[in-house]
């Protein structure tokens, strides 16, 4: 017999935690103005967040500007080589000191009153001062700084002084990282470009869906009709009983697709090398072995999973996925492209045209995503008593040694932990 | 009258071009695909790069570097039926004008234009505003599209997902 459905609807003495009842969750986390404001504040402000890849900072003065939760900040590598993460914020009047996406700098100036900022920070010169002597010292007046975490090149930034250790924090979610960066195929990975587009929608709406499996030949029928047959098959994951998803604590979770790629270092010779890649296959033999040849073709692709890491970013087969929060119904999404940092052009290439079918505003997958997404943003106004599901797999959800819940790709254990975050997190 | 009619003043090849490309626009907002299609020569390029300066759109990412097979695949995406995103697209109208020659000869023409395009979906309208560059072979064929470079003037930030071709 079925157990009943259990969902109490949220009531004006319900909590914001008490909102996510298990595998059921009120509507009104996607359409409810004040969770939004509290989630900035207690998920945003408080955790380790993604702001970069160590390919984007190569060279001493090299940043990007990035958004965490409201507000910006500049992700910059320093004359000693140290990223630092440095509030966009003049600590004289307020105004951003740097408005390009990315670039290489001496320093930064605010263009209100000329005050000007090391690569470290540190306020290094401000015009007349005639008018601060005994008012204030530069030292304590530095942009201000975010604790900063690296693990195989991804860079998370927290304002929470007090954050455990990234690694911590990332805990089993590790091995996956390492497994990710194998797409590299004996070179360093690097992002080669990104798409960018938003949806009308709430930010929870889309980290579900990087775990969601069930959703994949439904949502995404043309892509898988527009690509050759062995990419199809490639992905033809709803009842393969070894594409299993995977909470690995934290809110982190993953999702297998394609089993024999999880581990690209592991080749056991029977996989046939796709059609699709002869052109490469013929022309990285003119310089390089056999071996090396099949490395790179096989993870062309990417990894063979999406690991999805609460509450911003995801590593996803062959890309990351950025989220970042603009309004409790408004998200913007980047999909950052990745390559072979001294690899063969040819296939870094193929990647970026890998990138452009499925990807982005103009993809063959993403528009797809971002129509769902926004119907359920719209779909979630309704029936305020009625909870949004991620109860499947239940049935067959188990416990494996290290702690993992594990269930089939199609199950929606990942959200489960999210959400199981999320709880946490608004709790404190 | 017709477009090219109106274009008197226009030397020749820039009026056939100009007439060709509002052509291209209008079956762009009717999203008549399969006309569409039958504008390009085989190996001509629909290009919307991210990079404002790209012009080796090869060497990098773009959200649209289409050749003949991926333009084949696209229009099927969108008349599937399929395809949500498609199935339920913005209504569309374009205007391109502020035409510029960059190469004019009897048998290539490369013009630059602005395009001003309102989708509309879901109670909002929303902009797409580019500048194109068309370059167009005349021949024995007719006039045949041989590359498209729509250029975003906001092509670095967020979009929003389209259903439609820009």
């Amino acid at each position: 017999m079925n157990a009943p459905l259990r969902f109490h609807p949220r009531t004006s003495d319900t909590s914001y935690a008490e909102l996510v009842q298990g595998a059921v969750v009120d509507p009104s986390l996607y359409t409810d103005p004040q969770i939004f404001e509290v989630e900035m504040d207690k998920i945003f402000y408080k955790t380790w967040v993604w702001v970069a890849h160590e390919s984007e900072l190569r060279n001493p003065g090299d940043f990007k500007t990035a958004q965490i939760g409201r507000q910006p900040v500049i992700v910059v590598r320093d004359r000693g080589g140290k990223v630092n993460v440095l509030e966009n914020r003049c600590r004289h009047r307020g105004a951003t000191v740097c408005e390009k996406h990315k670039g290489n700098a001496t320093g930064f100036t605010c263009p209100y009153h000329s005050w000007s900022y090391g690569l470290d920070g540190k306020l290094r010169g401000l015009p007349y001062p005639e008018g601060y002597e005994d008012v204030i010292e530069k030292a304590d007046l530095p942009l201000q700084s975010l604790r900063v975490g690296i693990y195989g090149g991804m860079i998370f930034a927290s304002f929470n002084a007090d954050i455990e250790p990234l690694e911590d924090f990332l805990g089993n979610a590790r091995h996956w990282i390492d497994l990710f960066m194998k797409q590299g195929a004996g070179f360093p990975i690097k992002t080669q470009g990104e798409h960018k587009f938003s949806f009308k929608g709430n930010w929870k709406i889309q980290l579900e869906n990087t775990t969601d499996g069930y959703h994949f030949p439904v949502v995404h029928k043309t892509f898988l009709q527009s690509v050759d047959a062995e990419t199809s098959e490639m992905l033809s994951f709803m009842t393969d009983d070894q594409s299993i998803t995977r909470s690995l604590g934290n809110g982190h979770s993953v999702m297998v697709m394609v089993p024999e790629h999880v581990d690209l270092d592991v080749d056991d010779g029977s996989e046939q090398l796709q059609e699709r890649f002869s052109h490469i296959v013929a022309e990285l033999s003119k310089d390089m072995p056999p071996e090396q040849v099949r490395r790179i073709v096989r993870s062309l692709h990417g990894a063979g999973f999406n690991l999805n890491l609460f509450p911003n970013v995801a590593m996803s087969m062959s890309f990351f996925r950025v989220l970042h929060p603009v309004s409790v119904a408004e998200t913007q999404i980047r999909h950052i492209a990745l390559g072979m940092d001294g690899g063969p052009e040819i296939a870094n290439r193929e990647r970026m045209r890998i990138h452009e079918h499925f990807q982005g505003p103009f993809g063959f997958g993403s528009p797809d995503d971002a129509e769902a997404w926004e119907r359920v943003q719209s779909g979630a106004y309704a029936g305020r008593d009625v909870p949004i599901l991620v109860n499947r797999g239940l049935n067959r959800e188990w416990q494996d040694d290290n702690g993992d819940k594990v269930s089939h790709s199609t199950d929606e254990t990942g959200m489960r932990e999210a959400y199981a975050m999320w709880k946490k997190m608004m709790e404190q | 009258m017709n477009n090219t009619d109106s274009l008197q003043g226009f030397s020749e090849p820039l009026a056939k071009a100009i007439a060709f490309i509002w052509q291209e626009a209008e079956l762009l907002d009717r999203k008549d695909y399969a006309s569409w299609s039958a504008l390009w020569s085989e190996d001509g390029h629909y290009v919307v790069p991210i990079d404002p300066d790209a012009t080796d759109f090869a060497a990098q990412l773009n959200y649209a570097y289409d050749d003949a097979r991926m333009r084949k695949l696209r229009i099927e995406r969108l008349t599937s039926g399929f395809a949500m995103s498609a199935a339920d697209a913005s209504a569309t109208v374009r205007t391109v004008s502020r035409f510029v020659p960059v190469h004019l000869s009897a048998g290539l023409v490369e013009v630059n234009s602005a395009q001003i395009l309102v989708g509309y979906k879901r109670q909002a309208h929303t902009m797409f505003v580019a500048n194109l560059t068309h370059r167009i072979r005349f021949g024995a064929e007719g006039a045949k599209l041989e590359q498209k470079v729509v250029r975003l003037i906001n092509s670095t930030d967020a979009l929003n997902a389209l259903g439609f071709l820009l």
